[in-house]
């Protein structure tokens, strides 16, 4: 026992005392064969005697984050860190705005926070398995140096997640730990726990729509979190967030660099078909945005949510950024909102903090505009009259308030029989993941891009693009 | 899940609705059910619940994920009788929801919340009430409820679960069974209490603490090993996991039946007629003064004609159906009593008169008795048993006033023996005869399990053992010296006494009067059902009133409000 135990500490770079905590490393050694099962039976198998360019953390320091070197995955050193703090921690919001932060789980709010972390850390693992798959039709051995760095981190995430539940839930949290390497993403009987994680992530397209627009959800979860009341919540999640933005690096340059491609195929083929180049056109573009953006929207919860309220006045979550926010407390205030009452779309207003899922899809709303307006520059410096549209946050929707209403991607009250007759104009059809498969065959060659993409316009550490990111051929 | 089981309430505001101007009417059949779907395979029939989002009964609130209201009861209720009486060949009965992702989220809180006090009270009372007439089809028609949790089954969700013999629920790593009322709402779990959590199902005292006081519950293996469902299926494999077992259910519950074909009869609407502050029924007639806060019931007694069909046996009472005295008059009754309760709410003394002929009476009893192990026989009678203690559980003062004409005998001597007191003419001008059946020897048992002579007679054996087995008409005298009577009163008294007495109880405080009476009523040790409507009445309608729930500071009020609760810490 004390060896592995010895064995454990040393193979985990961390920062939270790891070596002298024994219950946290017996709770550990007992979690870290199940979870390499898991990485072995759902994770990047096919790969994982392939040396990687992964980018490792291994402190906190600034050095210590990034460590780059030629990984084989199971080795990849999942670490568990918690952002330092040099100020003392305060409760961010709420009814105890401005009292001391919670270092240890404070009783009343124990079940919330254990609900929070785990519907978190189920995310993790079940990007990993819906990517499982993409390394066999990768455009290039940067992108698929890219997709194994983003799943060796969510792996992290759940170790993030995991020390959460060991760390502070007991007994319960070693169990909800155990479960979540027994949901599946998609399976009928253990599915994982949000919607847009159970679709399937079939091709690059929507690999990089799925780290734009779902990751990004992931990124203003996290960012409330990092504003929880409970430091070490806080300060994990802090430190995720700058993983995370690599995820959102890999998604929106991965769409952009599509984008920027089909543009040069439009320009090359005689009649403007981006199809008959091999390309993706435009509207099947548009169709993957319209998709994975409004699952992507379901993940913030209902627009009208005593548990975001809860969660709120509890200072369990706050908004983004909410310490460079001026008032904490969110009281006697209203949030307007459109409904849909006896068939048509009025304004209502609720009150503040039940509407604190709303205020964060808010901030990623602009966020995911942002990106829009740079695809669109892209395509505009590349000479095509097209231009990339984001939907109304009413469209099609499976979660909250807009569920049971049919709107078009401008937002207006259609019939269902309107929807029925365009859905394969707005959101991914079997057609389309079709086509996609039929032109993503891998390309290994270093220097290499598929036909569909463009280049990056750098490599990864300043390494040279045809840099050997992975080593398929050791 | 638990943003599922909760977050049904949001986004409503509280405006409190006045009840007392509402009327509610409990009569419905299939073809206007809103929120439940029944199908009939054979012996198996299957009961979906899909609630209607919009079919609320009152304004100011959604009933979403399978949430429920009175009107979601009111038909729930009306499925069980039905299921008795219209499709006597059902042996089991699957109860599933048909809604995505949920079972039952429990009582809509907002519902709750935006109600008086006696709305609450009224609802908890009827719904448990529902949930005893499930468990009343297990134990004596030989229909098993078995409740296939297809999805979160939270609180009242739960509470109808554990009135199911068995609960399967679906195992797919979310779905869960919970009471989270004590931490999310302040107020007692289920639909009133955890008596069938402990005394039912028998789950650990000290795990059932940790059930309820955990918000999301408990799902999976765990769920299992704690008792608090009988397995788990998965998700792929649940209805046709559920569907064997039912099947297996139904073979071992028809062992025994034989293999005579049942074909049920058809409960018509009773279609009262109401007129001011009367309403009247073929049978039984309820009228009311607001001002003296008192109301009148009476029934009339069988016929000469209907004892005739009973002794035609089984096949005339069948072709009766429905028109049958002993199952119309009763479910009269019944109609009346839960008008009185829902309706009626300023009347605290209801005056009750049975008028007919006691021989009679008595030969109508022996008659129907003698038709007992035919099924439709048996239901009647069971029928019967609920209606009368329905009447038991009603809080309401009672006077079962015996004056000329009346005929307080066998079946209908129940009513006098569940009333608060009984007043008995002795007149020689106009006899009044009272009389002992065999519904008199504890086949129609109050909640409790006793009988209404032993629960009257509690503390008098010797006159007890004298009744025993006593059947036949008592002159008044009689029914005094057998201890059946509060007073005995001759004519020259009996006006005046009985005014003084009318008025003397309608000036009581109504409150002290429905404790006292629900203390008076059930002498002699309790069994679960009783357990269930005490703790009710006890507990859980004290919570409700106390600020801590209540209050504008309390955790109902606060539910699904920005503002958080703040408690009076004090223990009472």
């Amino acid at each position: 026992m004390q060896s592995t135990t010895v064995d454990l500490n040393a193979k985990i770079p961390n920062n939270v005392g790891l070596a002298d905590d024994p219950k946290l490393l017996r709770a550990l050694e007992k979690w870290l064969p199940r979870y390499l099962e898991w990485w072995h039976d759902m994770g990047p198998t096919d790969f994982e005697d392939k040396p990687v360019f992964l980018r490792t953390a291994v402190s906190v320091s600034t050095d210590g984050w990034a460590h780059y070197d030629h990984v084989r995955m199971p080795d990849y050193r999942w670490g568990i860190f918690l952002n330092p703090r040099e100020e003392e921690s305060e409760i961010r919001c709420g009814d105890d705005a401005g009292k001391p932060a919670w270092h240890e789980i404070p009783g009343e709010h124990r079940n919330a926070l254990r609900r929070i972390i785990v519907t978190q850390a189920d995310t993790e693992p079940a990007s990993v398995e819906q990517q499982r798959m993409l390394g066999h039709m990768a455009p290039s051995l940067y992108d698929l140096r890219n997709l194994f760095q983003v799943n060796v981190e969510e792996g992290r995430h759940l170790w993030a997640m995991v020390y959460l539940l060991h760390k502070y839930f007991g007994r319960d949290g070693r169990d909800e730990a155990d479960e979540l390497l027994e949901r599946r993403s998609g399976d009928v009987d253990k599915p994982r726990i949000l919607g847009a994680f159970n679709q399937p992530c079939d091709h690059w397209l929507s690999f990089f729509a799925f780290t734009m627009f779902t990751d990004r959800d992931g990124k203003y979860q996290l960012a409330a979190l990092a504003q929880s009341g409970f430091d070490p919540l806080a300060r994990t999640t802090e430190f995720m967030l700058t993983e995370e933005a690599h995820h959102l690096f890999v998604g929106e340059t991965g769409l952009d660099r599509i984008i920027k491609r089909s543009a040069e195929l439009e320009q090359i083929d005689p009649n403007g078909d981006i199809r008959n180049q091999g390309g993706i056109d435009f509207d099947l573009i548009q169709r993957t945005i319209n998709y994975w953006f409004t699952y992507s929207l379901d993940l913030f919860g209902g627009e009208i949510s005593s548990n975001a309220a809860d969660f709120f006045a509890a200072g369990l979550k706050g908004r983004y950024r909410e310490d460079r926010l001026d008032e904490h407390r969110a009281l006697g205030q209203e949030y307007r909102l459109n409904v849909v009452d006896g068939g048509k779309l009025t304004e209502r207003d609720v009150p503040l903090r039940n509407a604190m899922n709303e205020v964060l899809r808010d901030s990623y709303v602009k966020d995911c505009e942002r990106a829009l307006r740079k695809w669109n520059r892209t395509l505009e410096a590349a000479g095509s009259k097209t231009r990339l549209t984001l939907p109304s946050r009413r469209f099609h929707r499976h979660q909250g308030i807009y569920t049971d209403h049919f709107f078009n991607p401008e937002g207006q009250l259609i019939t269902a029989d309107q929807w029925e007759a365009n859905k394969h104009r707005w959101v991914l059809t079997p057609a389309d993941n079709d086509y996609l498969l039929s032109i993503m065959k891998p390309v290994y060659e270093p220097g290499k891009f598929a036909n569909w993409i463009a280049a990056p316009t750098r490599g990864i550490d300043g390494q040279p693009l045809d840099f050997e990111y992975v080593k398929l051929h050791d | 899940m638990l943003r599922m089981a909760v977050s049904f309430f949001a986004g409503m505001d509280s405006a409190d609705t006045n009840d007392n101007e509402f009327v509610v009417e409990f009569d419905t059949d299939p073809s206007r059910y809103r929120h439940w779907r029944v199908s009939y395979d054979g012996p198996v029939a299957h009961l979906e619940m899909c609630v209607d989002p919009d079919g609320g009964m009152k304004p100011g609130y959604e009933l979403k994920l399978n949430s429920y209201d009175l009107g979601v009861d009111i038909e729930l209720a009306d499925v069980v009788r039905r299921m008795r009486f219209e499709h006597p060949e059902v042996r089991t009965v699957m109860v599933t929801s048909g809604t995505d992702n949920v079972f039952c989220a429990g009582a809509n809180i907002h519902m709750l919340a935006s109600s008086t006090h006696a709305w609450k009270v009224n609802f908890c009372k009827f719904t448990n009430e529902t949930r005893c007439e499930l468990e009343d089809a297990d134990a004596y028609s030989r229909q098993v409820y078995l409740c296939g949790a297809n999805g979160t089954c939270a609180g009242g969700g739960y509470e109808l679960a554990l009135a199911c013999r068995e609960i399967y629920l679906q195992d797919d790593g979310s779905s869960a069974v919970s009471l989270p009322e004590v931490p999310l709402l302040g107020v007692l779990p289920g639909t009133g209490g955890l008596t069938r959590l402990v005394d039912k199902r028998k789950i650990r005292r000290d795990r059932a603490d940790v059930f309820s006081t955990t918000a999301e519950g408990i799902r999976g293996k765990k769920a299992v090993k704690w008792r608090l469902v009988d397995g788990i299926y998965p998700r792929s494999r649940f209805m046709e996991k559920l569907r064997a077992r039912a099947a297996t259910v139904a073979a071992e519950t028809a062992e025994g039946l034989g293999d005579g074909e049942r074909v049920g009869i058809k409960l018509g609407s009773l279609d009262p007629v109401m007129e001011g502050s009367t309403r009247t029924y073929r049978y039984v007639e309820l009228s009311w003064d607001d001002e003296a806060r008192t109301a009148n019931l009476t029934i009339k007694g069988p016929s000469a004609e209907d004892v005739a069909l009973l002794g035609e046996g089984a096949a005339a009472l069948h072709r009766a159906g429905d028109q049958l005295w002993a199952l119309r008059a009763f479910r009269e009754l019944d109609d009346a009593l839960l008008y009185l309760r829902f309706n009626l709410h300023a009347i605290g003394l209801c005056l009750v008169r049975a008028v007919g002929d006691a021989a009679t009476i008595l030969a109508h009893d022996e008659a129907l008795w003698a038709l007992r192990d035919g099924w439709l026989g048996n239901e009647v009678l069971r029928h019967m048993a609920r209606v009368l203690r329905r009447f038991d559980l009603s809080s309401r003062s009672f006077f079962a006033l015996g004056d000329a004409g009346t005929a307080f005998a066998g079946c209908l001597l129940e009513l006098a023996l569940a009333s608060d007191r009984f007043y008995l003419l002795d007149d020689p001008d106009h006899p009044v005869q009272t009389g002992l059946s065999v519904f008199n020897e504890g086949t129609m048992p109050m909640t409790h399990g006793l009988s209404r002579v032993q629960a009257h007679l509690h503390g008098e054996p010797e006159l007890l053992e004298a009744l025993a087995g006593r059947r036949g008409l008592l002159d008044p005298e009689e029914s005094d010296d057998a201890g059946l009577v509060t007073v005995l009163l001759d004519d020259i008294d009996w006006e005046d006494d009985i005014r003084v007495a009318i008025e003397e109880r309608a000036s009581l405080s109504p409150d002290a009067l429905t404790g006292m009476e629900a203390n008076l009523r059930f002498p002699g040790a309790e069994n679960e059902h009783s357990k269930i409507f005490a703790r009710l009445s006890a507990w859980q309608n004290w919570i409700f009133i106390r600020p801590n729930a209540t209050g504008g500071q309390g955790a109902l009020s606060l539910y699904g409000k920005p503002e958080r609760p703040t408690f009076d810490w004090k223990r009472v």
